[in-house]
Order: C-alpha cells, then structure tokens, then sequence
C-alpha cells in the first residue's frame, strides 16, 4: 500500500469538508423549505436532491414550453377510471351543476365555487402544453381553464402556509403542491380541453394542469383544495398518495 | 492539458505505477451504480416498451422501436425512477471525483500500453457518452424542459431525448462487455488486484 501520512490526510480532510458541506446545505435547504415531504427512506438523498436542486433552477420561475394548434396530438389515452359510487354517476348526469370546488384550511375566505363561478368570475387562460406519463408515452394539448394563482388570489392565502392539497372525487387520489408550483402562471384549473368541455376519461368536471410535473401530478375530478402549513396530517404524511404506491411526492423528476 | 499520454509516457518503465487509491474506489464505486443504473433503468422501461422520435409519442401512434420486454404496470417505473435517479446523482458526484483528479494528473486512459482504440474508447466514454446519458436524462425532465427548452430542442424532442438515452445505455453496456472482456485477456486476477488493493503489476501490452 502506498497510502502515505500526508495522502490520509488529505483525503480526511475531503471528507471533512464534504460532510460539512452536506451538513450546510442540509440546514439551508430545510430552511428554504427545499426539502420534499418523502425524503425519508432509501431512496430520500435522491429525492431531495433532485427537489432541491429544481427548486433552484426554477426559481425565476420559467416557463413550460408552449406549443401551437399543429402541435395538437389527435390521441390523448386515459389512464385511470371515474370515481367510484354513485355520486359521480348522478353529478355527471346533472351535468355538473350541483359539483363545488370548496377552497379551505389557511385562507382568509374560504370558498365553494360551482363551474359557473369558475368560467364568469375569474380570468381565463388557454395553453398548449406537453403532457408526459411516468410510463414514459406523451402527448399535446390545449386546456382551457383558470389559473390557480387567481383563485388563491381570490380566497387569500394566510402566510403560515406552505402547501395546497388537492383532493379528488375518487377518495384513493389526493396529491399536494409547494407554494411556488401553486402560484405558477401556467398551473392550471382545468375545465376544458382541445376546445371542448373537459371529457369523463380526462377528469370533468374540473381537473388540475401542472405542466412543469409528470401527469400524475395533475389530479383529475376536482373536489376540494385545503392550504395548509404541514402535510405531516394528511394521509401517511407523505404529501400525497404516490409516495404510497412508490412513486416520487415531486414529479418535476 | 492533454488528455491522452503523448510522446513523455512513451518512455514508461515496465512497470506502471499503481492505480490511485481514488482511481480504485470510483472505480468500483461506477461498477455498483452502472449495474443499479441499468437494473432501475429496465425497471422504468418495462411501464412502457416502446420508443418514439420526436416530441409526443403514445400507445395510439406509431413507434420507432418496440423492445422485446414486457409490458409491466404493476408499479415497477416507482422504485425503478427513484432508484435510478439516487443512482444517477451518485454516479455524477463520483464521476466528478474521478475525472477532475484524472485530468489533473495528464489524462484520462493516461497508462503507456493502452493501444490507440483503447485510449479514444474511454476518452470518448468519459468526457463524450457519459455526458450524453446525462443531458439525454435531463432533456426528459418536464421542469427541466422549461428551464432550458434549447437541451430538449436539440435532441428533437422529449421522446428523442427517451430513445437516445436508450441508444446510449446500449452503447455504455456494449463498452462495459468490450472492457470485461479485455481485462479477462490481460490476465483477469492481476488486473482485479491491481484496481482493488493497487499493488504495482507488470506492464501488459495486449491489455
């Protein structure tokens, strides 16, 4: 072996600075809330690592690609069915006129808004974004629909809080986003798509639009968002259902 | 600063010096993530066999190539994405540990008896497909797309970006078999000693 005095110091002193550097970065992240609520277990030093590192890059709030008319894929495949239970069945049937999107926990005016609320009341935005499937199989299209900006705007978010948890009709779905991902320009509620109205298969009445995250992140059959300052309450803790089913909580990936 | 040994390494003595202690451990430490990286890489591939060109491409469209594998939904691509990723972020520290040093000293594939192929082959792998994996990888990012648009522009696509990160998997493989093999040829337990435990080992030339 040729590990002489000097070289073992050396290295030890890499290691040293190394591991005081991870240490510092650790307690700047945890303060800049760069820590995902999944980055515990096997696989946390990735997933924190890729969250803090984009939350970083992101920070100037850049824009997902947008695409023109031509760009329009002519299949957009379903994944998934419609909530289970009659409920859905009958609100379907009524055309959705009795659904509520009710908007609770850390906000100054909590609000239930119907869809008629949703397309007269606030501003509107159509966009023709890329939507890409964990799977791996993608698509184009254009959702029409309401920025979440302009409804947190609207119920006025407390400052104590730093997450939206979105909650489906279909009890098994519910997922959360950061603040900075919720007050994006481009994170959409989603009522429409390629001109028409939102179909069953792709979540009517209302589905969310996070174009900067993989599909799944954009939680179909709108039912409730509720702001809060932790997710520690909310199922396992997680921060939605896919950490659960082994899938990242940040799927900017 | 050159890469390669030129004229001064010609004149080597017959015996090379031993590998550095941190040649030896990023070395076995790439060994580890490569395997991870493509057990997790198959993984994520068997949610979706199939490859496309271009920006979109899904089950209703025609494909480019569709692989021989299984189709798997029963949650592979979850622990596949996020085993892969700890993977990819660890095997890009490592490879800075590596590489910085490796310049440092005068060269990657620096060692006297490395043949003319040889030397290209890990240059090429190093500084040229390595970093391809890496921003072939990023190109599929969707937050990484609004970041740098011009990444997922240049490889034609997010669904380009996919088929040539699997065209670059194959190739590091095809590479990592051609290197075994070699190492086999030179003399399998000495070349094993010599990147373990780096004791001095005699100047081979068909290596």
């Amino acid at each position: 072996m040729t590990l002489s005095r000097r070289r073992l110091l050396r290295y030890l002193l890499g290691a040293g600075t190394g591991a005081a550097g991870l240490a510092g970065g650790a307690a700047a992240a945890n303060r800049l809330g760069w820590i995902p609520p999944d980055h515990g277990g096997l696989f946390g030093l990735g997933e924190t690592l890729t969250y803090a590192s984009h939350r970083l890059l992101l920070s100037g709030g850049a824009h997902a690609r947008e695409f023109t008319r031509a760009d329009i894929s002519r299949s957009a495949p379903v994944n998934g069915n419609p909530p289970p239970g009659e409920d859905y069945g009958r609100l379907e049937a009524g055309g959705f006129a009795d659904w509520r999107l009710r908007v609770d926990g850390l906000v100054a005016r909590p609000a239930s808004l119907s869809l008629d609320d949703l397309r007269h009341r606030f501003p509107r935005r159509s966009q023709i974004t890329h939507l890409a499937c964990e799977e791996g199989w993608s698509y184009i299209a254009e959702w029409t629909g309401v920025p979440l900006a302009s409804v947190l705007a609207q119920v006025g978010v407390l400052p104590q809080a730093r997450y939206v948890v979105v909650f489906s009709m279909d009890p098994e779905w519910w997922d959360s986003l950061d603040l900075a991902e919720a007050w994006h320009g481009q994170t959409l509620l989603a009522d429409g798509m390629n001109g028409a109205a939102l179909d069953t298969g792709h979540g009517a009445p209302l589905r969310l639009r996070v174009p900067r995250q993989l599909g799944y992140k954009s939680i179909k059959y709108l039912a409730r968002l509720t702001l809060t300052d932790s997710l520690a309450p909310f199922g396992a803790g997680l921060g939605s259902v896919s950490p659960e089913l082994g899938y990242s909580w940040y799927a900017g990936i | 600063m050159p890469l390669e040994a030129g004229g001064v390494r010609a004149a080597a003595p017959a015996v090379d010096p031993a590998h550095p202690l941190g040649v030896r451990v990023t070395h076995w430490l790439h060994t580890g993530l490569f395997v991870l990286l493509c057990v997790s890489g198959v993984a994520i591939l068997l949610a979706h066999p199939r490859l496309y060109w271009g920006e979109v491409g899904n089950i209703e469209t025609p494909s480019l190539v569709d692989l021989p594998l299984p189709t798997l939904l029963t949650g592979q691509s979850g622990w596949g994405r996020s085993l892969h990723f700890l993977s990819a972020w660890l095997f890009v520290f490592t490879g800075a540990g590596y590489v910085v040093p490796a310049l440092r000293r005068g060269g990657i594939a620096a060692a006297a008896h490395y043949g003319w192929l040889q030397r290209r082959a890990y240059v090429g792998v190093v500084l040229g497909l390595a970093p391809a994996m890496v921003a072939t990888g990023l190109a599929m990012s969707p937050a990484l797309a609004a970041v740098w648009p011009w990444l997922v522009g240049g490889f034609g696509g997010q669904q380009s970006a996919r088929t040539l990160h699997f065209a670059g998997a194959c190739l590091l493989v095809l590479f990592a078999a051609g290197h075994v093999l070699m190492v086999w040829r030179a003399g399998f337990v000495r070349q094993m000693t010599a990147m373990t435990v780096g004791r001095p080992r005699r100047r081979v030339v068909a290596g």
